[in-house]
């Protein structure tokens, strides 16, 4: 099949182009442009996600990230009206800074690859199934741990922002 | 039918689906015309009014009898409605962000058109059923439309870059969000008794075991669907009242708040681009009415005459499909009737009963539920 390759093709360069749009656009420096980017990036992921038979990861990212998390993003820059942000140069500091940053994942990545057995092809476990996929989280005692300790590290993350957020404590 | 023959399966599924689209589509926007029409005739009717009773084609009109009475029923109004929203000044403030200006009037549009691709309106016609993308996680989809509808709502908020209509855009993306959680949530004790996300699983569920608003309805006596009655109850009250605040009906329609905001997120447009604002609500309102028909309403079944089956004639096939139009235009009424009826909720109170009051009985709900399954076992 070559429809899949090159619809592959497609969202990848569409996440990267958007992706760099979020953070170097030339056109338009609008923290809310910038933010809609983002959810293009996060939808073109999703096709990804699609594209590997993962359509409750793909349906979960639109839903979360998309359609919650993006949308308080939102909320919050409209809220505080950033128009410094517009104004603010590109400092060298920044630059030294991304750039390193970026040079070192770009290594770690390119390691990995190239370290990797391209010549077997797995079989994925778990194949969009929420069934699978619920069984894999909850009972197996494989993931249940981690899962649990995120939750927990959620609701800690939580609790300490309701209690930044009080003015005075009783 | 030869020329269909010849064609590859690949070929065959992309013209079907094709054809089901255009059949949705076009009988869709229809509807919506005429919601409208129906929401002012019923506004007037209980505001002791006449309504819409003046356009009057040039032939038909003439016809005796039947002419006066579709003037009089206000039957053309609609077509005058959208010529009217084509036709006027497309004004665009001096001072507005032009590009979000634009594309927010289709962002509203858009979603609302994309959740009835995984409704199942009907059966099977023939060989095909009657569902445009029969998904496996179709009703996370339909969440995850939803929830980009806001998006058309905060834009066009922002895009005005004047005061009311930026309040209407925060205002609904902290409504939306608020009411998204307790929506998502009142559909989990649906899944858990059905098993499955897929739409159409949910339907053949709900035509053996009763449907899922009132399980002893078409699923027969059972300690289980006994018990299951009041989750099925309170998990569909949660979803209707969290339906209403999603397509921004009153009494939760703060983000237009007339009285407060102008005219809300939408104050700055005219034309057809608010046109497409309105198209977006009342096509929000039919994909509103199609979920809860089909979560929890048994979609196209009804449990008597055997019409619980798969059709196996076209007439059953356009029966089932009739039904499943019957229970949603039942919520569309309800939706209007309820618009007319009851006052607009303070801020503060919407966001109380969001957080407060939908979001525990939700949760609380899906614990009563698995509870249930899990002592009476099936």
């Amino acid at each position: 099949m070559i429809l899949p390759d090159a619809l592959f093709y497609l969202f990848a360069f569409l996440t990267l182009l958007f992706g760099a749009l979020v953070v170097a656009n030339p056109f338009s420096r609008n923290p809310v442009t910038s933010a809609m980017f983002l959810v293009l990036t996060i939808c073109a992921m999703a096709g990804l996600f699609v594209l590997l038979n993962a359509f409750f990861l793909a349906a979960v990212q639109i839903l979360v990230y998309a359609g919650a998390v993006m949308v308080l993003f939102l909320f919050v820059i409209m809220l505080l009206d950033l128009k410094e942000e517009q104004r603010r140069k590109i400092n060298l500091f920044g630059i030294v800074t991304g750039s390193g940053a970026v040079l070192g994942l770009g290594f770690l990545l390119t390691r990995t690859i190239w370290g990797g057995d391209f010549s077997q092809t797995a079989t994925p476990k778990v194949i969009g199934d929420t069934k699978a996929l619920g069984l894999e989280l909850f009972t197996k005692g494989q993931f249940l741990l981690p899962f649990e300790i995120v939750s927990v590290l959620l609701l800690v993350a939580m609790v300490g922002v309701i209690l930044l957020s009080k003015k005075e404590l009783k | 039918m030869a020329w269909l023959d010849s064609l590859t399966p690949q070929a065959q599924f992309a013209f079907f689906t094709m054809l089901k689209i255009a059949c949705v589509l076009g009988p869709l926007l229809t509807l919506v015309a005429y919601a409208v029409l129906a929401e002012r005739k019923v506004s007037a009717l209980i505001q002791d009014r006449v309504g819409p009773n003046r356009v009057s084609l040039p032939l038909i009109g003439g016809i005796p009898v039947i002419g006066p009475f579709l003037t009089k029923l206000g039957f053309w109004h609609p077509l005058v409605d959208g010529v009217k929203s084509f036709i006027k000044e497309d004004f665009t403030p001096a001072h507005v962000r032009k590009i979000y200006f634009w594309l927010a009037p289709a962002i509203a549009l858009v979603p609302a058109f994309l959740v009835i691709a995984v409704i199942p309106f009907g059966s099977t016609l023939g060989s095909q059923k009657m569902v445009i993308a029969d998904l496996n996680v179709g009703i996370l989809y339909t969440f995850g439309i939803v929830s980009l509808g806001v998006y058309g709502i905060v834009l066009a908020g922002y895009a005005a870059n004047s005061k009311f209509p930026f309040l209407g855009g925060i205002r609904s993306s902290a409504q939306m969000i608020s009411y998204e959680l307790a929506m998502g949530m009142s559909v989990v004790p649906v899944f858990l008794v059905v098993g499955d996300l897929n739409l159409s699983k949910i339907i053949e569920h709900q035509a053996h075991n009763g449907w899922n608003v009132f399980p002893l309805f078409g699923g027969g006596f059972s300690l289980q669907t006994l018990l299951l009655v009041p989750c099925g109850m309170l998990s569909f009250t949660i979803f209707f009242v969290a339906a209403f605040a999603e397509t921004n009906r009153l009494p939760f329609d703060l983000p237009e708040s007339e009285s407060e905001l102008v005219g809300g997120y939408h104050t700055e447009y005219s034309s057809m681009k608010f046109g497409m604002f309105f198209i977006g609500e009342y096509a929000n309102m039919f994909a509103g009415a199609a979920m809860m028909t089909t979560l929890f309403f048994g979609g196209w079944t009804l449990p008597f005459f055997g019409l619980d089956q798969a059709a196996d004639s076209v007439w059953k096939g356009l029966l089932h499909i009739g039904i499943f139009m019957a229970k949603m235009f039942a919520f569309m009424g309800i939706f209007i009737w309820v618009r007319w009826m009851l006052p607009r909720f303070r801020y503060d109170q919407l966001m109380d009963l969001g957080w407060r009051r939908l979001i525990p009985l939700a949760l609380a709900n899906i614990i009563l539920t698995a509870a249930v399954l899990a002592l009476t076992d099936r």
